[in-house]
């Protein structure tokens, strides 16, 4: 019984001593610009007071690669996506800078996908393949491929240090139960759900891993396990995998659901893209 | 020449004279070691930058020997003194003979 007990509470020291440290009192300053790595959680997460931005979760090497463009690894892939905005491919003859004279003309943009138009959900990656396909001639990108992702970070990129605001009313409304449900919904072998480690748990070590909130404000993000950039459904078929569940497909709209409801989660979390996680 | 090769080098505008300054360069490149094979088990041939060198002013700052370990966009941080105000030249030499070539001007404040 004492024994226990002592289990118990070096169990709940471990817990606070995690979230101190991930609660830490640091600044995320990119290029000398200070970016707010916390906010109060939006309204309807009700088991949270305040949101984290993964950074804070990470240590203190892969927190510093983020705060300079040059160390941070996922400039390479962003100026491969400059190059891309300004390569003409397809029938039509055209590129991106064809239309969109700047990359800068879509700042505002990232903070606000995913986003409804016509009743459909659309991701970010979905408005540069429609531009593709039907604009350019040309053939969709893979949704998480190279090309994509080196896209997606240039346009997001645009507006680091905007506040998230994703709209989650009206047309977003039943998308946004949607994801909320899957959030929620265990699945796989272990029986988890998105919740339980990321609501739960987050702060606390997953063997190795420091957990997060699973906040999508810096995607896509460059990993250091891969070392490229990752698109957040991309990460959701990692997380699913890891709770041995069979992944939904990246762009359906189980993830597109998903990915609105965490955008959404993150409400008021400033944009980090492209950000550095391990 | 290997594609998608692009020199990244970052020196600060100004210096004091005879300050030592950090510099950060970043080569984008495969970095192809020679000892992995494709799917039909042929070795990929080798392709990698074999060699790196600064010059300040034509002096020579490092010069650097590059071997297939090296994994893909080598990244070097080195400091240098900088006695005067002048140019520094950065050179990459791949294996199938291309050279990139970057330069970077710094001034006395």
């Amino acid at each position: 019984m004492e024994l226990k007990t002592l289990l118990t509470s070096v169990a709940i020291v471990g817990f606070s001593a995690g979230l101190v440290s991930a609660q830490a009192d640091v600044t995320l300053a990119v290029e000398g610009e200070v970016i707010s790595t916390s906010a109060s959680a939006p309204a309807f997460a009700e088991n949270l007071d305040t949101v984290y931005s993964g950074w804070l979760f990470r240590k203190l090497e892969t927190r510093s690669l983020q705060m300079d463009d040059f160390d941070n690894p996922a400039f390479v892939f962003v100026d491969k996506g400059i190059d891309l905005f300004e390569k003409v491919d397809g029938t039509e003859g055209k590129a991106c800078a064809s239309c969109h004279e700047d990359v800068e003309d879509f700042v505002g943009l990232r903070p606000a996908m995913p986003r409804v138009e016509d009743g459909t959900l659309v991701t970010m990656e979905n408005l540069v393949n429609e531009c593709r396909t039907e604009r350019m001639g040309a053939e969709p990108w893979k949704y998480s491929g190279g090309q994509m992702t080196a896209m997606t970070a240039l346009i997001g990129l645009q507006s680091r240090g905007m506040s998230i605001n994703v709209a989650v009313d009206g047309d977003a409304a039943p998308f946004f139960e949607r994801g909320k449900d899957l959030y929620y919904q265990r699945v796989g072998q272990l029986d988890m759900s998105c919740s339980n480690c990321h609501e739960d748990n987050y702060g606390v070590m997953i063997r190795a891993d420091h957990l997060s909130q699973g906040q999508i404000n810096g995607f896509p993000a460059y990993r250091l396990k891969n070392a490229k950039l990752n698109s957040a459904h991309a990460r959701f078929k990692g997380c699913m995998k890891n709770i041995r569940a069979t992944p939904y497909k990246e762009g359906g709209d189980e993830f597109k659901a998903l990915e609105l409801y965490l955008a959404a989660r993150g409400n008021g979390l400033s944009v980090e893209t492209p950000s550095v996680r391990n | 020449m290997a594609k998608g090769v692009k020199p990244r080098v970052k020196v600060p505008k100004t210096a004091a004279a005879g300050e030592t300054i950090t510099i950060k360069t970043l080569i984008s490149h495969k970095m192809e070691s020679g000892r992995r094979k494709d799917a039909d088990g042929n070795f990929i041939p080798r392709s990698i930058i074999n060699r790196f060198v600064v010059d300040f002013n034509d002096q020579n700052v490092i010069d650097v020997t590059l071997e297939p370990a090296i994994s893909t966009n080598p990244y070097f941080q080195f400091d240098a003194v900088v006695p005067e105000a002048g140019e520094f030249k950065f050179t990459w030499y791949d294996d199938d003979g291309s050279v990139y070539e970057t330069s970077k001007k710094i001034k006395i404040a």
